[in-house]
């Protein structure tokens, strides 16, 4: 069976609004998936619904077609759907960085895993040095900038080597430098790790630069999903071409 | 009083029982204010409460409980602790533990929750998530201790309610000072009082570089 991540008709309330309606979709690894949306479509809540940091109201999520999500599941996570967490990675937003240097930070994630010494360092040293991060290796990683601190996160997530990296917005408000060297490590990822990427992003120039296939998700509904060529070039649904108009008129 | 080596015996009894009973109230409160400050349950803002209330209560009051309770009529008289250390301890270690147990919580509490998000998606679970939560939260959690070891080395009023200020056995810097006093020796009062703001600054200033170094 094709490795895949898929959320399958997910639905998700906090009180009385609703985020998320019958939301499904699917990343397959080696392929880079962006979802669209503007602000407050739902996209950040799927991501952590298909992390497992929140259980949706309805609907599941499978991994490798394993349900690993059910509605209202409980934490902590039990032993089959913590190996399911194990084997995924989440960079947010905002930059996060542990009050360690910037080599303990890239290691954190082995070093749960229980990995021997020896391959932590080869591990990190390399992706370090992948994301320019190198010669900072034994600063204090709070005090890098917003960039350096995101590319650590990536860092971090990407040292792993799981199946599947789900990304949010990880290149907001970054300067260009920045938004490439890490776009260029997501698809090094799904080209040469043969990783599974979701990329969540309001950006369209990202998702055409980077996404294999794309999605659009508005008002918590997925409004169409498409390779990248066919979303952007012949888009089916209306609410599609309206969006991908407002935006580029920007 | 002579400025001799009595003087030292009493700081170092001093250091003795707020010393120790700051590292059982850590110990106890360190790990109850952690759990605290991650468990989402109900009645959790109650208990914040309940523990900020606990700040407040006279160290006077708290002595006055313990004598009735040690005392050899009280329930607690059986273990012979009054006007003893032991007894001096117990009062400080309750004291001083809903202090580190709220600020504790407090720390953990405040920390950012993409941080926590970001430890959980790393795996972390349990044990883990604990201790890297705690290690985030280190200056906070230090910052508790220090506040529960002030409390307990500059507290007067359970100490001689319960140790009962008695001199080579119960006697510390604070209840001396009050001693002193009370006999009009004030240049001895303030020569002990002295000694008191030195053996504490001390101390937080050791606490405050340790606090440096975590950081």
């Amino acid at each position: 069976m094709k490795a895949e991540l898929a959320a399958e008709w997910i639905t998700k309330r906090y009180g009385d609004r609703t985020v998320l309606t019958g939301v499904s979709l699917t990343i397959a690894r080696g392929e880079i998936h962006a979802v669209l949306g503007p602000s407050g479509s739902g996209k950040t809540t799927l991501l952590r619904i298909m992390n497992l940091l929140e259980a949706p109201d309805e609907g599941t999520v499978r991994l490798d077609g394993e349900e690993i999500q059910v509605a209202r599941a409980a934490e902590p996570l039990d032993g089959m759907r913590y190996a399911a967490r194990l084997r995924m990675a989440m960079v947010f937003q905002k930059p996060v960085a542990f009050r360690r240097t910037v080599v303990e930070n890239a290691a954190l994630g082995l070093e749960i895993r229980g990995r021997p010494r020896a391959e932590i360092v080869e591990r990190v040293s390399a992706v370090l040095q992948e994301l320019g991060l190198a010669r900072l290796a034994n600063a204090p990683a709070r005090r890098l900038s917003a960039g350096e601190q995101q590319r650590l996160a990536f860092a971090r997530a990407a040292v792993l080597g799981v199946d599947f990296l789900l990304l949010d917005e990880f290149t907001a408000n970054l300067d260009p430098r920045n938004v490439d060297v890490l776009e260029r490590a997501a698809r090094a990822y799904a080209r040469e790790h043969g990783g599974g990427v979701l990329l969540v992003t309001h950006d369209l120039f990202q998702a055409r630069r980077v996404a294999d296939r794309v999605s659009l998700l508005s008002e918590g509904r997925l409004v169409e999903s498409a390779p990248k060529t066919e979303f952007f070039e012949s888009p089916k649904d209306p609410r599609t071409r309206g969006f991908l108009a407002g935006e580029l008129a920007l | 009083m002579s400025f001799d080596s009595e003087i030292l015996l009493v700081a170092g009894r001093s250091l003795y029982v707020s010393g120790l009973a700051t590292v059982l109230a850590s110990a106890v409160g360190v790990p109850a204010g952690t759990v605290l400050g991650l468990r989402d349950f109900h009645g959790r803002r109650f208990l914040r409460s309940f523990l900020h209330a606990l700040y407040g209560v006279p160290p006077v009051l708290l002595g006055l409980c313990l004598y009735l309770l040690l005392s050899k009529t009280g329930p607690l008289g059986g273990f012979g602790w009054l006007f003893t250390i032991e007894g001096m301890i117990l009062a400080q270690f309750l004291l001083v533990l809903p202090f580190v147990t709220g600020l504790t919580m407090n720390a953990i509490q405040e920390l950012d929750a993409a941080l926590k998000d970001t430890a959980r998606t790393l795996g972390a679970r349990r044990g883990s998530y604990v201790r890297i939560l705690v290690r985030e939260a280190r200056s906070g959690v230090l910052s508790a201790v220090m506040v529960g070891f002030g409390r307990a080395i500059s507290e007067v009023g359970a100490v001689i309610m319960v140790g009962g200020n008695i001199r080579h056995e119960t006697e510390v810097l604070t209840t001396a000072i009050v001693k002193e006093t009370s006999r009009g020796n004030f240049t001895a009062a303030t020569g002990l009082g002295l000694f008191l703001l030195g053996t504490s600054a001390l101390v937080f200033l050791a606490l405050t570089v340790l606090q440096e170094r975590t950081e």
